[in-house]
């Protein structure tokens, strides 16, 4: 596998464009993986899955506005580039 | 009529004067200064001739060597402007990244990177492995064998980079784009790296002191295993390939092991309870990073020993 710095940066927008996708009360807490449902745990064993929720919703809630400026940019680079 | 004649010849002098006083100065404004030449005539030469020169041995600032105020201002303001910019760049980077903290990581001596090379190559005879302190903060390389550095991972990358492009100039596969790809892929992997051993550090909540610079200082550090292979596979092709292959990889993960099972296995049980995750999740941990060296050293090295 060859990769170009660029193909990186292509990874990591899609990547992080499927995390900011899911929806919390829509999917999430129909899994069963939403957040406020475990989230008492002051002991030491967060666990896992605990801290991989509390991983989605941060990430949600922090790229939410720069995904719509980096988006619309790769949107207007593909159409123009190709 | 010598007169102009001596003035002809007066300002051939002073042209030849010119370089070497523009030399010294940034920027030398003769464009006022020529008419004021010719104007003054033939008795100024050698007064001009000989004062840069007294300028130059007297060792005044740049302000005594301009004629002009303007010019002077000029580069007063100039070089405050350039003071500024500098400030703002250093302040912006800080703000991404700790610069002294980098720093740490480039303290090095020659000493220091002889042992460490050696260590990374034969890693068996080594006794301690602890990262020595000095009141709660970790000691520099030049000081402590086992602190984890990035001047040899950088150097270490750069080489590969460098042998790569050799290998496949032998091979006659050369071509400056393959130079760019193989750089690209290798520094695409180191991140791929870093970013997975900070995840799983996170998820599995493994409180360590291992901060993201000690992880790239630790996963470069296998660039040094890939040299050593592809250099032992272009010289003594395809079995001392995989011979310096087998080699360097068990001497990585030994270190590996025992550098990582120092800060990620708290050594003293004295969190006891307070211990955030199990422990074999922090064995899995360097377990599963220590196997990984190998696979991708065989994946970054192969395609060069055909």
């Amino acid at each position: 596998m060859a990769f170009t710095l660029y193909s990186l940066i292509q990874a990591a927008i899609l990547c992080v464009n499927a995390v900011a996708v899911l929806h919390e009360e829509r999917f999430l807490s129909k899994i069963g993986w939403g957040v406020d449902t475990s989230v008492g745990g002051f002991g030491d064993e967060p666990g896992v899955k605990v801290q991989l929720m509390t991983l989605v919703r941060s990430v949600r809630t922090v790229m939410r506005v720069p995904l719509i400026a980096v988006n619309a940019v790769c949107i207007v680079l593909l159409l123009l580039f190709g | 009529m010598d007169l102009p004649q001596q003035g002809y010849r007066a300002t051939k002098p002073r042209a030849r004067a010119a370089p070497p006083t523009a030399d010294s100065v940034l920027f030398d404004d003769t464009s006022s200064a020529a008419p004021a030449m010719n104007s003054q005539g033939y008795y100024t030469p050698g007064y001009n001739m000989a004062g840069p020169q007294n300028d130059m041995q007297g060792g005044a600032g740049p302000n005594n060597m301009f004629a002009d105020p303007m010019a002077n201002a000029a580069m007063m303001y100039g070089s405050s402007l350039a003071n500024t910019g500098k400030d703002m760049v250093n302040k912006e980077i800080s703000k991404f990244m700790s610069v002294n903290k980098l720093k740490y990581f480039f303290a090095v001596d020659t000493r220091y990177v002889l042992k460490k090379l050696m260590i990374l190559m034969f890693p068996y005879t080594h006794q301690d492995w602890e990262v020595r302190y000095h009141r709660d903060t970790p000691l520099p390389p030049r000081q402590d064998v086992n602190a984890p550095d990035l001047y040899i991972p950088t150097m270490a990358f750069i080489t590969y980079i460098l042998l790569a492009g050799m290998a496949l100039g032998i091979q006659k596969r050369f071509s400056p784009e393959v130079l760019g790809l193989c750089a690209s892929t290798a520094l695409v992997w180191v991140i791929i790296e870093v970013l997975v051993m900070l995840l799983s550090l996170y998820l599995l909540t493994v409180h360590s002191d291992l901060s993201t610079f000690d992880l790239i200082a630790y996963s470069g550090y296998k660039y040094v295993g890939m040299i050593f292979t592809v250099l032992c596979g272009l010289l003594f092709g395809s079995d001392g390939y995989y011979v310096a292959l087998a080699w360097s990889s068990c001497a990585l993960m030994f270190f590996l092991v025992r550098s990582l099972k120092m800060k990620i296995i708290p050594s003293t049980d004295s969190m006891g309870t307070g211990s955030s995750a199990k422990p074999q999740f922090r064995l899995y941990i360097t377990v599963v990073i220590a196997v990984f060296q190998p696979i991708i050293i065989y994946w970054l090295t192969s395609h060069l020993v055909r």
